[in-house]
């Protein structure tokens, strides 16, 4: 950016926590108007940096040392009467979390007001005006009915709007968003970045991002710092770091992401995991994951190097570590060619999942939440058919009502040729070894109370499977990359990613030829993900495995999926392979998806929020087409009807008025 | 990470330990419970072994008439009696009698000074109104209280936890009927069934477990309950539900063991509780009979009678110390058992 007197400085800032620094020795600076991302994965110290600038660490974590300057006033010195004044006026931060951010028991009115009384002295009526011009400057549509609400009112978007309107009330110069559209749905994210990108531009804030999104800092971000263990490793211009990112770090990160031309290869991982923070530092902190690593890096702290214009990096090789492709990528996997000419695994026809909406002391049925409305697919052996849709759009539903863990209302399920539904509860659970599911939340799907060994040998002990499970279970354990010797060992001793590798191993136990993956990856970092997204695509090969995979990443999807449907509202509106679907998109909505996706190349701020709006209630979905609300396309048509199911080729069925 | 796996349970008694108040008030507790049991060891009026004219006799096992002992009469022997001691006293015989030579109701036909008698070299304690040894009362009184709240303890929380389990499980229909079952049972007055019932049969131990085992669980199957409404959903029980699970084991396996930590957490102040309950009614009279020792009859005695200080003074101190040591442990074990404390020493 311009030459100016940067607005906020850090100058060697660390933190201490008890014996670890989360913190050390951060120096970076932001100009006026600018947009800083800090990037990393988690347990790097992004938040804890953000908080040690607005002096809201924790009370067991404290300043050690270094500067904090924000507008030419040294922020850690100052008495806390003063910080007070100074945080929502000068700095503002908006958090990850928008529904635990807001006070549930006031009203969003007046939690602008308060700001509003505090930093601008506004009372009353004016204050009011204020409050509902600022929600109308965040987006929020009927801003006067929406300050009298309350945030249970809100939508998970909503109320991201609303904590950056209360984050504005002050007119801060500088505003920290940590992880602001991590919770997000993809489209809501656009929505959201538009909105901060446009505020920014408008008030001329200064921001600093944190994100751990590589396509949410290249849409975003002016300069970029990647932070590692504590520190920075690579400060950068935008442009810069995503044309040639220099540090090793870096560059895997990116390697680690999934892209469609790596459908045929395998993701490139960063072996280890993040160090501990109280460990002793001697050398560099990425050392011992570095594919470059040499002896001078674990003997000497690397020093700040200029690895090419505008762009630093702290590390040992003199020029940027140029990591091939070939270095990264071990091998390529091979690709079951033959689509689907097996009989299908799984079939589902009109499966419905209607949740009575009951009131009243004779709780009386008033309605339906039709949670899943007439969906029907297919899956062959050894492929993978990927959900997509936003939250709340009845993909997890779905899953749940395949494996009949909720009792679909309506509708056919057939596994191997079996009818599921109207089984016995003890066929039923017969027959559901041959389909098992792998969650989202590795931390909440293990027993903490339960050994390994016995978390993955209580399903062939349920169904009575033969064989010696000592070796069975070493098996297991080798297959899914964990070393045999774990067994003995709790949950609580093994990292996120570890944890579903065992939660996979349980799974394959019972031999099933189907396995729902409902979000399995999206509660961990890019490099874990690529481990487990490999780990996936090599089990298909072995065990020809079907996968119905859930997810809300379109590029994971790209990555491993064979055919798409597109759920809303609980009903596929598109379905077809993941060519079709994701290179040539018919459904409106199906394009706002993709388009909702950050991109990595290309200009900044390009791509953007397609459509507009949140989702409808299911409980309540729109007449007609339930997309028309928010279609750019929608006509007359639309709102009547539901638009019929329209054939485009073999494998692709959409349902719109205008495909 | 370390080399040797911990199991929760472990690790939770590990943090428990570094809770130094708590953990001595447990090896205290213990001590003092392990003391009483014994209490005929230490307070009784017949002593442990005599050797008598080249015999061995065991009066604590055997009940021997006086005229073995060369008394006249040929009921059972007062070992007390100083016609007997001279007897033992004499040269080739001998009796071993226990520190303390008065049971929870001898009665000292012997003594040299009016009930209540103050403490004294024969009476460490003194004697309550009767002429009944205040620390064999107190020694017998601390075993039965507590014996009565581990028993009362035990059957509220299989109770409970059968109950809650179940309503939290199952969930629905089932838990709505219960709970309002439930809250009807609670609503009756406890206090005054025990009164009616202490008018219509007599007085025993038994019929106060009952009837506040009837009552005592209700608490508890509230908490359990909530605890398997949430860990219910959680993505290992739905994990073992797709495994094939049966209902049985994903209660027992999976749910019961990361739902106790309320159980166990209330464990010592549902001791304390059961024992203040029993100490209170003995307390009105309406408790256990009036031969048995009790803390509660002993307090009603130094209310009685003021100036005997040594009845009100001791049974206090046992009391608080016993309800004191409770807490203390219960602290600990909530500690011990909170999750979000990290394992760091």
């Amino acid at each position: 950016m311009t030459a100016q007197s940067p607005l906020l400085t850090l100058d060697n800032l660390t933190v201490s926590l008890g014996n670890a620094r989360p913190v050390a020795g951060i120096s970076f600076s932001v100009a006026a108007g600018e947009t800083f991302a800090l990037l990393g994965e988690s347990g790097c110290g992004k938040s804890m940096t953000a908080l040690s600038i607005l002096r809201l660490l924790p009370d067991v974590a404290s300043i050690e040392s270094g500067r904090v300057s924000l507008a030419g006033q040294e922020l850690q010195t100052l008495p806390e009467a003063e910080m007070r004044r100074q945080r929502g006026r000068e700095v503002a931060m908006i958090f990850q979390e928008p529904g635990a951010c807001l006070n549930p028991v006031l009203t969003i009115g007046q939690q602008i007001g308060e700001s509003l009384a505090l930093h601008r002295k506004l009372k009353g009526a004016v204050a009011k005006a204020a409050a509902v011009e600022l929600l109308q400057a965040v987006g929020i549509p009927d801003p006067e009915r929406r300050w009298s609400d309350y945030p249970f009112q809100l939508s998970g978007g909503m109320k991201q709007r609303a904590m950056i309107a209360m984050a504005l009330a002050g007119e801060p110069k500088l505003l920290i968003a940590d992880e602001p559209t991590t919770a997000l749905d993809v489209t809501i994210q656009a929505q959201v970045l538009d909105l901060l990108a446009r505020l920014q531009r408008e008030r001329g804030m200064a921001m600093v991002l944190i994100s751990h999104d590589l396509g949410v800092v290249a849409r975003m971000a002016d300069r970029v710092g990647v932070m590692y263990a504590g520190q920075l490793v690579e400060v950068a211009s935008r442009d810069r770091f995503f044309d040639a990112p220099a540090h090793p770090y870096a560059q895997m990160l990116f390697a680690a992401l999934p892209e469609a031309q790596r459908r045929v290869g395998r993701l490139a991982t960063i072996p280890g995991r993040v160090p501990p923070l109280d460990a002793l530092f001697v050398g560099c902190r990425f050392a011992d994951r570095c594919p470059k690593v040499m002896d001078v890096c674990r003997r000497q702290a690397p020093p700040w190097k200029t690895a090419g214009e505008g762009q630093q990096m702290r590390c040992h090789l003199d020029t940027p570590a140029q990591l091939h492709r070939t270095e990264i990528i071990v091998e390529t996997a091979q690709e079951d060619a033959s689509p689907a000419a097996h009989l299908p695994l799984l079939q589902v026809t009109d499966l419905q999942v209607h949740f009575p909406i009951r009131r009243g002391l004779l709780q009386r049925t008033l309605g339906h939440v039709k949670a899943v409305d007439g969906v029907s697919l297919s899956l062959a052996p050894g492929r993978t058919l990927a959900v997509v849709g936003e939250s709340g759009c009845g993909k997890t539903t779905t899953a749940k009502a395949l494996l009949h863990l909720i009792k679909p209302s309506a509708g056919q399920v057939q596994f191997r040729g079996t009818e599921l539904t109207g089984l016995s509860a003890k066929a039923l659970r017969q027959a559901r070894a041959g389909m098992q599911m792998v969650f989202q939340d590795p931390y909440a799907s293990l027993n903490p109370r339960m050994r390994v060994k016995d978390i993955i040998a209580e399903g062939m002990d349920a169904l009575k499977l033969p064989g010696d499970r000592i070796r069975q279970i070493g098996e297991l354990l080798q297959q899914v990359g964990l070393a045999p010797d774990m067994t003995e060992r709790y949950p609580h001793e093994f990292s996120g990613g570890q944890r579903q590798r065992i939660a996979i191993a349980r799974a394959l136990a019972v031999s099933p030829q189907l396995l729902v993956c409902d979000e399995p990856t999206s509660a961990l970092d890019v490099s874990v993900q690529a481990q487990i997204l490999n780990l996936l695509k090599d089990l298909q090969a072995q065990r020809r495995l079907a996968y119905l995979f859930i997810t809300h990443n379109i590029a994971v999807v790209d990555y491993l999926a064979h055919e798409v449907a597109v759920m809303y509202l609980g009903r596929i509106v598109e379905q077809g392979t993941a060519d079709e679907i994701l290179r040539d998109p018919r459904h409106p909505y199906t394009a706002a998806l993709i388009a909702a996706v950050p991109s990595l190349v290309g200009e900044k701020s390009a791509g953007g929020a397609v459509i507009a709006g949140d989702m409808p209630s299911p409980a309540n979905p729109p007449q007609g087409c339930h997309f028309h609300p928010r279609c750019p396309k929608a006509d007359d048509t639309c709102r009547r009807r539901y638009p019929e199911a329209k054939s485009l080729s073999e494998t692709r069925v959409v349902h719109c008025h205008w495909a | 990470m370390t080399p040797i796996s911990l199991s929760p349970r472990r690790r939770a008694w590990q943090r428990f330990r570094r809770h130094r108040l708590g953990y001595w008030s447990l090896i205290l507790f213990v001590g003092l419970f392990a003391l009483s049991l014994c209490a005929e060891l230490l307070c009784n009026d017949k002593p442990l072994v005599v050797r008598y004219q080249g015999q061995w006799y065991f009066p604590l096992v055997q009940t021997y008439p006086e005229t073995v002992f060369g008394g006249d009469f040929p009921t059972p022997a007062d070992y007390l009696d100083p016609f007997l001691r001279q007897r033992f006293a004499e040269p080739g015989n001998f009796a071993l009698y226990p520190p303390n030579h008065y049971s929870f109701n001898t009665l000292n036909y012997f003594a040299p000074s009016p009930n209540p008698a103050p403490p004294s070299v024969e009476n460490w304690l003194g004697t309550d109104d009767r002429g009944r040894d205040v620390l064999a009362r107190l020694i017998y009184g601390f075993r039965l209280s507590v014996v009565f709240g581990l028993v009362l303890t035990v059957i509220g929380v299989v109770i409970g936890v059968i109950t809650g389990a179940l309503m939290g499980y199952f969930g629905g229909r089932f838990d709505l009927v219960s709970q309002r079952l439930i809250e009807i049972w609670s609503s009756m007055p406890e206090l005054y069934l025990i009164i009616i019932f202490a008018s219509i049969f007599d007085p025993s131990l038994w019929l106060l477990v009952v009837l506040l085992s009837a009552f005592g669980w209700m608490g508890l199957s509230d908490y359990v309950r909530a605890e398997f409404y949430r860990n219910r959903t959680l993505e290992y029980v739905r994990a073992a539900r797709a495994l094939g699970l049966g209902n049985r084991q994903i209660m027992g396996r999976h749910i019961l063991p990361n739902s106790m930590t309320p159980v166990i957490t209330f464990l010592p102040f549902r001791m304390s509780a059961s024992i203040l309950a029993l100490t209170s009614l003995d307390f009105l009279g309406l408790g256990v009979p009036p031969t048995v020792p009790s803390l509660g009859e002993l307090l009603a005695q130094g209310k009685g009678n003021l100036d005997a200080w040594w009845i009100s003074l001791s049974t206090f101190a046992v009391l608080v110390i016993t309800l004191l040591l409770l807490t203390f442990m219960g602290e600990a074990l909530r500690d011990a058992l909170d999750t979000r404390k990290a394992d760091a020493p």
